[in-house]
């Protein structure tokens, strides 16, 4: 694990820089740990793929402390920590025609009929990796590698809300209506993202999802 | 309880309601929004006597022309704008009262590109989160989610105590839009080749019209990398300047995406975001890089200057 500043208001914590379940799980009980201690002493904890931010005031932090308190954290993420995983939630999904345009250019990249992609994205169980882009949007992981099609050439100006996409090893679901590059597959009436719920976040990091189509 | 309204006439190019930014929210996705140039904004507040947590307006390019519905006391800091109310022209950074029914219009900009109307009380929508900053991609916050359009009615609280009209130094505003930023090297300042950073620190970069409130392209010689390696995407700050493979790189700003996946050379200090914050499009900036201790001593000089506004308002009988 290694501790670097970026710039004089964030600590980066980094762990090998891989996209990996073991590595994001410590990423993620160490943010549950910094929590607890320090979350009254920083403005904002934010854990990553294999990499945590922590965002600090700089004329009201001891720089040194900090990098101590992460430091004493971090050794105490335990292998037990690391297998705890998240809540599991499943996302009816109403895939291709007018739900998923984007189902029959991945089937023709993937040589298979849509059917088989369909069949191969609900047959995996994905890990919430981190939150990032926009508000509640989960990036999620990792995609069969068949079906494993890359971001479209021109993105789209307008992506709409509960659209559920694919960019090579990710899939992801667009919480509010934006721009967006991912091959769409299909859609979700699940609100995933509610400023005005106690939990605004349908999906946390290290939650699980499952795909049901409808 | 609100007691009257800012109505807008015309609302200028972008204005936007802003606070310090929605914290606290980054691990769900949320991005932080808040002022582009913190120190005028908190300039403002605290010269209307107003604490760190109170919203103001922050003006872009183009300024807007608003009805005070009540009596207001009101400061505006940032950017030098040629101000008048109800027709007569009033000073930038202090406090200037305002009585029912006032016409402030923003006229001719000499120098700068934002300026903060703070008024005593704050400005009063409905928080999103914690915060009334305006996110304008996600459409969170502010009024409404997105910058003011004519015919708005902004809520404002009852002044809570009388202010001293005080005036304030404002920032050093960027002459003939030009200004030098300082830099402390970025967490993957060795993805670079040495004549990216050589390059980042010699020539002078010009604000693409291209740039908005997530972040400036920065136009001049594309910045080489030594290695082919992608980051896997990584928290962000403000101030970080990424540098997407064709080379040519963002600064990002205070709508920023919560993280990203660029190489990041370098990152503009604190103390100096705000002379960042006050660049236009087709302004030109040259970087040079510091030292923590230059930055820390920086940033300790910008929060006296604040302190000093601080302590005259509370002190004058």
């Amino acid at each position: 694990m290694t501790i670097r500043p970026v710039g004089d208001t964030m600590l980066l914590v980094e762990w090998a820089h891989a996209i990996d379940p073991v590595v994001n799980q410590k990423v993620i009980a160490l943010a549950a740990r910094l929590r607890a201690r320090l979350e009254a002493a920083v403005r904002d904890i934010v854990p990553g793929y294999c990499s945590l931010g922590v965002h600090f005031d700089p004329l009201r932090t001891d720089l040194a402390g900090l990098e101590r308190a992460i430091r004493e954290e971090a050794a105490q993420v335990s292998g037990e920590e690391t297998t705890v995983s998240g809540a599991m939630h499943e996302i009816p999904v109403r895939y291709g025609g007018p739900h998923g345009p984007d189902l029959p250019a991945v089937a023709e990249w993937a040589r298979c009929s849509p059917a088989e992609v369909i069949e191969r994205h609900v047959a995996r169980v994905y890990r919430v990796y981190m939150l990032g882009f926009i508000p509640g949007f989960a990036y999620l992981g990792v995609v069969d590698p068949a079906i494993a099609a890359p971001r479209r050439q021109v993105p789209r100006e307008r992506v709409p809300a509960g659209s559920v996409g694919i960019a090579g090893g990710q899939t992801g679901i667009y919480p509010i209506a934006s721009p967006g590059g991912w091959q769409l597959i299909g859609r979700t009436d699940v609100t995933l993202f509610d400023p005005s719920r106690a939990t605004p976040s349908l999906l946390a990091p290290g939650d699980l999802v499952r795909f049901v189509p409808v | 309880m609100p007691s009257g309204s800012i109505h807008v006439l015309r609302p200028g190019l972008l204005t936007t309601v802003q606070d310090l930014g929605r914290w606290g929210y980054q691990a769900i996705g949320v991005p932080v929004a808040g002022p582009m140039d913190w120190f005028s904004h908190r300039l403002a507040n605290l010269a209307v006597g107003n604490g760190d947590t109170a919203a103001t307006l922050e003006v872009t390019l183009i300024g807007p022309d608003l009805v005070f519905d009540v009596a207001a006391t009101i400061a505006i800091c940032g950017a030098e704008f040629e101000i008048a109310v109800d027709g007569r022209q009033i000073a930038m950074n202090a406090a200037v009262h305002v009585p029912a029914g006032a016409r402030v219009v923003f006229g001719r900009r000499r120098r700068g590109a934002r300026a903060y109307l703070a008024v005593a009380g704050g400005v009063l929508t409905p928080p999103v989160l914690g915060s009334r900053a305006t996110h304008l991609v996600s459409g969170m916050g502010g009024h409404q989610g997105r910058a003011l359009v004519a015919g708005d009615r902004l809520p404002i609280a009852p002044p809570t105590r009388e202010v001293p009209v005080t005036r304030a130094s404002g920032l050093m505003l960027p002459a003939a839009g030009r200004a030098r930023v300082r830099l402390l090297p970025g967490p993957q300042i060795e993805w670079f080749d040495p004549s990216a950073v050589a390059a980042l620190t010699s020539v002078s970069f010009r604000i693409s019209p291209r740039s908005n409130r997530m972040g400036y392209r920065l136009e001049g010689p594309p910045l080489a990398r030594a290695t082919h390696r992608e980051p896997v995407s990584e928290p962000l700050a403000m101030g970080v300047i990424q540098v997407p493979s064709a080379g040519e790189p963002i600064l990002l700003m205070a709508d920023r995406q919560t993280a990203g996946g660029y190489p990041k050379i370098a990152v503009v200090i604190s103390a100096d975001l705000p002379i960042a914050a006050q660049l236009a499009p087709g302004d030109f900036v040259e970087f040079t890089i510091v030292s923590r201790q230059e930055a820390a001593a920086a940033l300790i000089a910008r929060e006296r200057a604040l302190l000093r506004i601080a302590a005259r308002g509370q002190h004058q009988p």
